[in-house]
Protein backbone atom coordinates (compact mmCIF):
# COMPACT_ATOMS: atom_id res chain seq x y z
CA UNK A 1 0.00 0.00 0.00
CA UNK A 2 1.35 3.41 -0.96
CA UNK A 3 -0.25 6.24 1.05
CA UNK A 4 -1.01 9.51 -0.71
CA UNK A 5 1.39 12.43 -0.44
CA UNK A 6 0.11 15.67 1.05
CA UNK A 7 -0.18 17.14 -2.45
CA UNK A 8 -2.18 14.13 -3.64
CA UNK A 9 -4.52 14.53 -0.67
CA UNK A 10 -5.09 18.18 -1.62
CA UNK A 11 -5.64 17.09 -5.24
CA UNK A 12 -8.33 14.63 -4.13
CA UNK A 13 -10.27 17.33 -2.29
CA UNK A 14 -9.86 19.83 -5.16
CA UNK A 15 -11.32 17.33 -7.63
CA UNK A 16 -14.58 17.14 -5.61
CA UNK A 17 -15.20 20.90 -5.37
CA UNK A 18 -18.26 22.08 -7.28
CA UNK A 19 -18.20 25.05 -9.65
CA UNK A 20 -19.62 28.18 -8.09
CA UNK A 21 -18.81 27.32 -4.51
CA UNK A 22 -17.46 29.96 -2.11
CA UNK A 23 -14.67 28.23 -0.22
CA UNK A 24 -12.52 28.95 2.80
CA UNK A 25 -9.26 27.00 3.02
CA UNK A 26 -7.53 26.53 6.36
CA UNK A 27 -3.88 27.27 6.95
CA UNK A 28 -1.36 24.56 6.01
CA UNK A 29 -2.27 21.57 3.87
CA UNK A 30 -5.77 22.86 2.97
CA UNK A 31 -4.20 25.90 1.31
CA UNK A 32 -2.64 23.52 -1.26
CA UNK A 33 -6.13 22.60 -2.49
CA UNK A 34 -6.25 25.84 -4.50
CA UNK A 35 -3.31 24.58 -6.61
CA UNK A 36 -5.35 21.67 -7.99
CA UNK A 37 -8.75 23.09 -8.95
CA UNK A 38 -9.42 21.58 -12.39
CA UNK A 39 -9.01 24.03 -15.27
CA UNK A 40 -12.16 25.86 -16.25
CA UNK A 41 -13.96 25.32 -12.94
CA UNK A 42 -14.82 28.71 -11.43
CA UNK A 43 -14.42 28.74 -7.62
CA UNK A 44 -14.33 31.77 -5.32
CA UNK A 45 -11.94 31.69 -2.39
CA UNK A 46 -12.86 33.48 0.84
CA UNK A 47 -10.34 34.65 3.41
CA UNK A 48 -11.51 35.56 6.92
CA UNK A 49 -9.38 38.70 6.98
CA UNK A 50 -11.71 40.24 4.41
CA UNK A 51 -11.20 38.91 0.90
CA UNK A 52 -13.48 37.22 -1.63
CA UNK A 53 -11.85 36.17 -4.87
CA UNK A 54 -8.45 35.49 -3.42
CA UNK A 55 -5.93 34.39 -6.03
CA UNK A 56 -2.58 32.65 -5.86
CA UNK A 57 0.78 33.87 -4.65
CA UNK A 58 1.99 37.12 -6.28
CA UNK A 59 4.64 37.19 -8.98
CA UNK A 60 8.01 38.62 -7.96
CA UNK A 61 7.71 42.39 -7.88
CA UNK A 62 3.93 42.34 -7.38
CA UNK A 63 3.93 41.60 -3.65
CA UNK A 64 1.71 43.90 -1.55
CA UNK A 65 1.97 43.80 2.26
CA UNK A 66 -1.68 44.93 2.52
CA UNK A 67 -2.82 41.91 0.51
CA UNK A 68 -2.30 38.88 2.72
CA UNK A 69 -4.21 35.67 3.41
CA UNK A 70 -5.38 34.25 6.73
CA UNK A 71 -1.97 32.68 7.24
CA UNK A 72 -0.37 36.12 6.68
CA UNK A 73 1.18 34.94 3.44
CA UNK A 74 1.21 37.31 0.47
CA UNK A 75 -1.66 36.75 -1.94
CA UNK A 76 -3.49 38.35 -4.87
CA UNK A 77 -7.02 39.32 -5.88
CA UNK A 78 -8.68 37.89 -8.99
CA UNK A 79 -10.84 40.07 -11.29
CA UNK A 80 -14.24 40.33 -9.58
CA UNK A 81 -12.71 40.04 -6.12
CA UNK A 82 -13.70 42.30 -3.22
CA UNK A 83 -12.46 43.55 0.14
CA UNK A 84 -14.56 43.94 3.29
CA UNK A 85 -13.99 44.12 7.01
CA UNK A 86 -13.53 41.30 9.50
CA UNK A 87 -17.03 41.40 10.85
CA UNK A 88 -18.52 40.98 7.41
CA UNK A 89 -16.09 38.13 6.69
CA UNK A 90 -17.61 36.29 9.63
CA UNK A 91 -21.17 37.22 8.70
CA UNK A 92 -20.40 35.23 5.55
CA UNK A 93 -19.07 32.34 7.63
CA UNK A 94 -21.57 32.21 10.49
CA UNK A 95 -24.48 33.07 8.26
CA UNK A 96 -23.95 29.94 6.19
CA UNK A 97 -22.96 31.79 3.02
CA UNK A 98 -19.64 29.97 2.65
CA UNK A 99 -20.30 26.68 0.86
CA UNK A 100 -17.27 24.80 2.08
CA UNK A 101 -14.60 25.02 4.73
CA UNK A 102 -11.62 22.70 4.40
CA UNK A 103 -9.61 22.46 7.58
CA UNK A 104 -6.82 20.36 8.96
CA UNK A 105 -7.69 18.23 11.98
CA UNK A 106 -6.11 16.36 14.87
CA UNK A 107 -9.15 14.10 15.24
CA UNK A 108 -12.61 13.57 13.78
CA UNK A 109 -15.23 11.40 15.48
CA UNK A 110 -17.66 8.94 13.92
CA UNK A 111 -20.37 11.60 14.40
CA UNK A 112 -18.34 14.28 12.64
CA UNK A 113 -17.09 16.03 15.77
CA UNK A 114 -13.96 18.04 14.96
CA UNK A 115 -10.91 18.56 17.17
CA UNK A 116 -8.38 20.87 15.55
CA UNK A 117 -7.57 23.78 17.83
CA UNK A 118 -5.57 22.55 20.78
CA UNK A 119 -3.47 19.57 21.79
CA UNK A 120 -3.42 20.76 25.41
CA UNK A 121 0.27 21.47 25.36
CA UNK A 122 1.69 22.50 28.74
CA UNK A 123 4.17 24.94 27.31
CA UNK A 124 2.49 26.56 24.30
CA UNK A 125 -0.71 28.58 24.45
CA UNK A 126 -3.65 27.38 22.35
CA UNK A 127 -5.09 29.47 19.54
CA UNK A 128 -8.44 29.06 17.85
CA UNK A 129 -8.44 31.72 15.12
CA UNK A 130 -11.54 31.31 12.97
CA UNK A 131 -11.78 27.53 13.30
CA UNK A 132 -14.79 27.45 15.62
CA UNK A 133 -16.70 29.99 13.52
CA UNK A 134 -15.99 28.03 10.33
CA UNK A 135 -16.84 24.70 11.93
CA UNK A 136 -20.14 26.03 13.26
CA UNK A 137 -21.09 28.18 10.33
CA UNK A 138 -19.91 26.92 6.95
CA UNK A 139 -22.47 24.98 4.91
CA UNK A 140 -20.16 21.97 4.89
CA UNK A 141 -16.86 21.12 6.52
CA UNK A 142 -14.28 18.73 5.08
CA UNK A 143 -11.31 17.59 7.13
CA UNK A 144 -7.95 17.03 5.45
CA UNK A 145 -5.55 15.05 7.63
CA UNK A 146 -3.12 12.13 7.84
CA UNK A 147 -5.06 8.97 8.64
CA UNK A 148 -3.01 8.27 11.75
CA UNK A 149 -1.06 10.28 14.29
CA UNK A 150 2.74 10.10 14.35
CA UNK A 151 2.58 7.31 16.96
CA UNK A 152 0.25 5.34 14.68
CA UNK A 153 -2.90 5.90 16.74
CA UNK A 154 -6.10 6.52 14.78
CA UNK A 155 -7.24 10.09 14.17
CA UNK A 156 -10.71 8.95 13.16
CA UNK A 157 -12.21 7.98 16.50
CA UNK A 158 -15.45 6.90 18.16
CA UNK A 159 -15.24 10.10 20.21
CA UNK A 160 -12.51 12.72 20.10
CA UNK A 161 -9.94 12.57 22.88
CA UNK A 162 -8.87 16.20 22.33
CA UNK A 163 -10.98 19.32 23.06
CA UNK A 164 -13.66 19.87 20.41
CA UNK A 165 -13.78 22.70 17.89
CA UNK A 166 -17.44 21.89 17.11
CA UNK A 167 -19.62 18.83 17.28
CA UNK A 168 -21.15 17.06 14.32
CA UNK A 169 -19.82 19.44 11.67
CA UNK A 170 -17.53 17.32 9.47
CA UNK A 171 -19.23 15.55 6.56
CA UNK A 172 -16.17 14.27 4.70
CA UNK A 173 -12.59 13.31 5.54
CA UNK A 174 -9.67 13.16 3.11
CA UNK A 175 -6.71 11.20 4.44
CA UNK A 176 -3.56 9.73 2.95
CA UNK A 177 -5.35 6.36 2.80
CA UNK A 178 -8.98 7.03 1.99
CA UNK A 179 -11.87 9.41 1.38
CA UNK A 180 -14.62 8.87 3.92
CA UNK A 181 -18.10 10.26 4.49
CA UNK A 182 -19.73 10.74 7.88
CA UNK A 183 -23.22 9.30 7.39
CA UNK A 184 -26.09 8.39 9.71
CA UNK A 185 -25.16 4.75 9.03
CA UNK A 186 -21.56 5.24 10.10
CA UNK A 187 -18.25 6.15 8.52
CA UNK A 188 -18.50 5.20 4.85
CA UNK A 189 -15.45 4.56 2.68
CA UNK A 190 -15.92 6.27 -0.70
CA UNK A 191 -12.41 5.80 -1.97
CA UNK A 192 -9.36 3.88 -0.87
CA UNK A 193 -5.73 3.87 -1.99
CA UNK A 194 -4.43 1.09 -4.16
CA UNK A 195 -3.18 -1.95 -2.26
CA UNK A 196 -5.31 -1.37 0.83
CA UNK A 197 -8.55 -3.20 1.55
CA UNK A 198 -11.37 -2.45 3.96
CA UNK A 199 -9.94 -4.78 6.61
CA UNK A 200 -6.57 -3.05 6.38
CA UNK A 201 -8.16 0.39 6.67
CA UNK A 202 -10.34 -0.77 9.57
CA UNK A 203 -7.21 -1.78 11.52
CA UNK A 204 -6.06 1.87 11.62
CA UNK A 205 -9.51 3.40 12.17
CA UNK A 206 -11.44 3.28 15.44
CA UNK A 207 -15.11 3.41 14.42
CA UNK A 208 -16.67 0.60 12.38
CA UNK A 209 -16.32 1.34 8.66
CA UNK A 210 -18.85 0.57 5.97
CA UNK A 211 -18.04 0.41 2.28
CA UNK A 212 -20.05 2.79 0.10
CA UNK A 213 -21.90 0.93 -2.65
CA UNK A 214 -20.11 2.97 -5.32
CA UNK A 215 -16.65 2.93 -3.68
CA UNK A 216 -13.62 3.11 -5.90
CA UNK A 217 -9.85 3.10 -5.89
CA UNK A 218 -8.03 6.45 -5.73
CA UNK A 219 -6.07 7.10 -8.90
CA UNK A 220 -4.04 10.25 -8.23
CA UNK A 221 -1.24 11.65 -10.39
CA UNK A 222 2.26 11.40 -8.98
CA UNK A 223 3.24 14.55 -7.05
CA UNK B 1 -14.30 74.00 12.33
CA UNK B 2 -14.16 70.30 13.00
CA UNK B 3 -10.61 69.08 12.85
CA UNK B 4 -9.80 65.76 14.48
CA UNK B 5 -6.09 65.92 13.72
CA UNK B 6 -3.70 65.92 16.64
CA UNK B 7 -0.05 66.79 16.22
CA UNK B 8 1.64 64.10 18.30
CA UNK B 9 1.21 60.50 19.42
CA UNK B 10 1.17 61.74 23.00
CA UNK B 11 -1.85 63.91 22.19
CA UNK B 12 -3.43 61.04 20.31
CA UNK B 13 -3.20 58.85 23.40
CA UNK B 14 -4.04 61.50 26.01
CA UNK B 15 -6.31 60.11 28.71
CA UNK B 16 -5.19 56.47 28.65
CA UNK B 17 -5.20 55.29 32.26
CA UNK B 18 -4.42 52.23 34.38
CA UNK B 19 -6.75 49.30 33.75
CA UNK B 20 -8.01 50.51 30.38
CA UNK B 21 -9.13 48.14 27.67
CA UNK B 22 -7.25 48.91 24.43
CA UNK B 23 -8.50 47.56 21.12
CA UNK B 24 -5.48 47.15 18.83
CA UNK B 25 -6.36 46.57 15.20
CA UNK B 26 -4.47 44.77 12.48
CA UNK B 27 -4.09 41.30 11.10
CA UNK B 28 -0.42 40.58 11.02
CA UNK B 29 1.18 43.82 9.90
CA UNK B 30 -1.70 44.73 7.58
CA UNK B 31 -3.82 47.46 9.12
CA UNK B 32 -1.81 47.57 12.33
CA UNK B 33 -1.42 51.07 13.85
CA UNK B 34 2.17 50.26 14.64
CA UNK B 35 3.35 53.78 15.54
CA UNK B 36 0.39 54.34 17.90
CA UNK B 37 0.95 51.02 19.66
CA UNK B 38 4.67 51.71 19.98
CA UNK B 39 3.84 55.13 21.46
CA UNK B 40 1.46 53.55 23.97
CA UNK B 41 4.27 51.27 25.16
CA UNK B 42 6.14 54.44 26.21
CA UNK B 43 3.33 55.80 28.39
CA UNK B 44 3.41 55.16 32.12
CA UNK B 45 0.25 53.10 32.60
CA UNK B 46 -0.34 49.59 33.90
CA UNK B 47 -2.81 46.72 34.03
CA UNK B 48 -4.04 47.30 30.51
CA UNK B 49 -6.21 44.74 28.75
CA UNK B 50 -5.25 44.44 25.09
CA UNK B 51 -7.70 43.12 22.52
CA UNK B 52 -5.90 42.06 19.36
CA UNK B 53 -6.16 39.13 17.00
CA UNK B 54 -2.66 37.98 17.94
CA UNK B 55 -0.07 38.31 20.67
CA UNK B 56 2.33 40.15 18.40
CA UNK B 57 5.32 39.08 16.37
CA UNK B 58 8.94 40.08 16.93
CA UNK B 59 9.51 42.85 19.46
CA UNK B 60 7.49 45.82 18.15
CA UNK B 61 3.80 46.65 17.90
CA UNK B 62 1.64 44.50 20.18
CA UNK B 63 4.71 42.42 21.09
CA UNK B 64 6.50 45.57 22.26
CA UNK B 65 3.46 46.66 24.25
CA UNK B 66 3.36 43.26 25.99
CA UNK B 67 7.11 43.46 26.60
CA UNK B 68 6.72 46.87 28.24
CA UNK B 69 4.99 45.16 31.18
CA UNK B 70 1.96 47.44 30.96
CA UNK B 71 -0.45 44.71 29.95
CA UNK B 72 -2.22 42.46 32.44
CA UNK B 73 -4.49 40.60 30.06
CA UNK B 74 -4.61 39.70 26.38
CA UNK B 75 -7.88 38.91 24.62
CA UNK B 76 -7.24 37.35 21.22
CA UNK B 77 -8.17 34.55 18.85
CA UNK B 78 -4.70 33.26 18.05
CA UNK B 79 -1.86 34.39 20.31
CA UNK B 80 1.02 32.64 18.59
CA UNK B 81 1.55 34.09 15.16
CA UNK B 82 4.67 34.87 13.17
CA UNK B 83 7.46 35.07 15.72
CA UNK B 84 5.72 35.16 19.13
CA UNK B 85 8.88 35.37 21.26
CA UNK B 86 7.53 37.96 23.69
CA UNK B 87 4.13 36.35 24.13
CA UNK B 88 5.61 32.87 24.62
CA UNK B 89 7.93 34.05 27.35
CA UNK B 90 5.23 35.95 29.26
CA UNK B 91 2.88 32.97 28.92
CA UNK B 92 5.51 30.54 30.17
CA UNK B 93 6.27 32.78 33.12
CA UNK B 94 2.53 33.19 33.81
CA UNK B 95 2.85 36.97 33.64
CA UNK B 96 -0.07 37.45 31.28
CA UNK B 97 -3.73 36.51 31.56
CA UNK B 98 -5.03 35.04 28.32
CA UNK B 99 -8.61 34.90 27.04
CA UNK B 100 -9.01 32.98 23.78
CA UNK B 101 -12.03 34.10 21.74
CA UNK B 102 -13.02 32.68 18.34
CA UNK B 103 -12.12 35.24 15.71
CA UNK B 104 -15.66 35.86 14.48
CA UNK B 105 -16.99 36.03 18.03
CA UNK B 106 -14.30 38.55 18.97
CA UNK B 107 -15.29 40.72 16.03
CA UNK B 108 -19.02 40.37 16.72
CA UNK B 109 -18.56 41.17 20.43
CA UNK B 110 -16.96 44.46 19.39
CA UNK B 111 -19.73 45.05 16.87
CA UNK B 112 -22.26 44.52 19.67
CA UNK B 113 -20.41 47.03 21.84
CA UNK B 114 -20.31 49.56 19.04
CA UNK B 115 -23.94 48.97 18.09
CA UNK B 116 -25.33 49.21 21.61
CA UNK B 117 -26.41 45.58 21.67
CA UNK B 118 -26.27 43.72 24.99
CA UNK B 119 -24.68 40.61 23.51
CA UNK B 120 -25.76 37.80 21.25
CA UNK B 121 -26.29 34.06 21.01
CA UNK B 122 -24.06 32.14 18.62
CA UNK B 123 -23.43 28.52 17.68
CA UNK B 124 -19.70 29.26 17.48
CA UNK B 125 -18.00 27.53 20.40
CA UNK B 126 -21.17 25.79 21.66
CA UNK B 127 -20.31 22.53 23.39
CA UNK B 128 -16.60 23.34 23.54
CA UNK B 129 -14.25 24.31 26.31
CA UNK B 130 -14.62 27.98 25.32
CA UNK B 131 -18.31 27.77 26.28
CA UNK B 132 -17.56 26.94 29.91
CA UNK B 133 -19.44 29.26 32.27
CA UNK B 134 -21.48 30.81 29.46
CA UNK B 135 -25.26 30.90 29.30
CA UNK B 136 -26.69 28.49 26.71
CA UNK B 137 -29.95 28.40 24.83
CA UNK B 138 -31.50 26.06 22.27
CA UNK B 139 -32.65 28.16 19.31
CA UNK B 140 -34.46 26.33 16.51
CA UNK B 141 -33.07 23.05 17.79
CA UNK B 142 -29.45 24.20 17.86
CA UNK B 143 -27.28 24.88 20.87
CA UNK B 144 -26.16 28.49 21.17
CA UNK B 145 -23.99 30.27 23.72
CA UNK B 146 -24.30 33.83 24.95
CA UNK B 147 -21.47 36.24 24.23
CA UNK B 148 -21.17 39.68 25.81
CA UNK B 149 -20.18 42.95 24.14
CA UNK B 150 -16.49 43.84 24.13
CA UNK B 151 -16.04 47.61 24.33
CA UNK B 152 -12.71 49.41 24.50
CA UNK B 153 -11.71 52.52 26.42
CA UNK B 154 -9.51 53.23 23.43
CA UNK B 155 -9.55 51.79 19.92
CA UNK B 156 -6.28 52.16 18.04
CA UNK B 157 -6.85 51.73 14.34
CA UNK B 158 -5.08 52.34 11.05
CA UNK B 159 -6.39 53.74 7.77
CA UNK B 160 -4.89 54.67 4.46
CA UNK B 161 -6.65 57.94 3.95
CA UNK B 162 -8.72 60.36 6.02
CA UNK B 163 -10.21 63.85 5.92
CA UNK B 164 -10.38 66.21 8.88
CA UNK B 165 -13.83 64.90 9.83
CA UNK B 166 -12.33 61.45 10.38
CA UNK B 167 -13.92 59.77 7.37
CA UNK B 168 -11.71 56.79 6.59
CA UNK B 169 -10.74 54.72 3.59
CA UNK B 170 -8.69 51.55 3.95
CA UNK B 171 -6.39 49.71 1.61
CA UNK B 172 -7.07 46.11 0.53
CA UNK B 173 -6.93 43.52 3.33
CA UNK B 174 -5.56 46.17 5.73
CA UNK B 175 -9.21 46.98 6.47
CA UNK B 176 -9.70 43.86 8.66
CA UNK B 177 -10.66 44.78 12.27
CA UNK B 178 -10.41 48.56 11.78
CA UNK B 179 -14.05 49.43 11.00
CA UNK B 180 -15.49 47.31 13.82
CA UNK B 181 -12.94 48.50 16.37
CA UNK B 182 -13.65 52.09 15.32
CA UNK B 183 -17.25 51.65 16.49
CA UNK B 184 -16.33 49.95 19.78
CA UNK B 185 -13.86 52.44 21.27
CA UNK B 186 -14.98 55.12 23.72
CA UNK B 187 -12.11 57.04 22.20
CA UNK B 188 -11.13 55.95 18.70
CA UNK B 189 -7.75 57.05 17.42
CA UNK B 190 -6.83 56.48 13.79
CA UNK B 191 -3.25 56.42 12.60
CA UNK B 192 -3.47 57.47 8.97
CA UNK B 193 -1.02 57.37 6.11
CA UNK B 194 -2.47 60.39 4.34
CA UNK B 195 -4.76 63.32 5.13
CA UNK B 196 -6.78 64.72 2.24
CA UNK B 197 -9.03 67.76 1.86
CA UNK B 198 -12.60 67.48 3.04
CA UNK B 199 -14.84 66.53 0.15
CA UNK B 200 -12.22 64.73 -1.87
CA UNK B 201 -12.92 61.20 -0.56
CA UNK B 202 -15.47 59.35 -2.65
CA UNK B 203 -18.58 59.20 -0.38
CA UNK B 204 -19.40 55.78 -1.86
CA UNK B 205 -16.00 54.45 -0.80
CA UNK B 206 -15.82 55.76 2.78
CA UNK B 207 -15.71 52.57 4.88
CA UNK B 208 -15.72 54.26 8.29
CA UNK B 209 -17.75 57.46 8.58
CA UNK B 210 -16.11 60.05 10.81
CA UNK B 211 -18.79 59.79 13.52
CA UNK B 212 -16.83 56.85 14.96
CA UNK B 213 -13.45 58.58 14.91
CA UNK B 214 -12.25 60.98 17.61
CA UNK B 215 -8.62 61.65 16.79
CA UNK B 216 -6.40 61.40 13.75
CA UNK B 217 -2.64 61.21 13.74
CA UNK B 218 -0.65 61.20 10.54
CA UNK B 219 2.15 58.66 10.24
CA UNK B 220 3.20 58.25 6.60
Amino acid sequence: MKPLTRRQMAWCAARDIVEGWYINLGIGMPTMVSDYIPDGREIIFHSENGILGMGGAPKPGEEDPDLINAGRGLTTLVPGGSFFHHNEAFVMIRGGHVDLSIMGAYEVSAKGDLANWTTDSDTLAPGVGGAMDLAAGAKRVWALMEHNAKDGSPRIRETCSLPLTASGCVTRIYTNMAVLDITPDGVAVREIVEGLDLAGLQKVTEPKLVLASDWKMIVAPEM
Amino acid sequence: MIDKRVESFAAALAGVKDGDVILCSGFGKAGEPRALIDALAEIDVRDLTVVSNNGGSGVNGVAGLLKSGRVRKLICSYPRSGDPVVFDQLYREQKLELEIVPQGTMSERMRAAGAGIGGFFTRTGAGTRLAEGKETRMIDGQLHIFEKPLPGDFALIMAQCADRWGNLIYRKAARNFNPVMATAGKVTVAQIAELVDLGTLDPEAIATPGIYVDRLVVSP
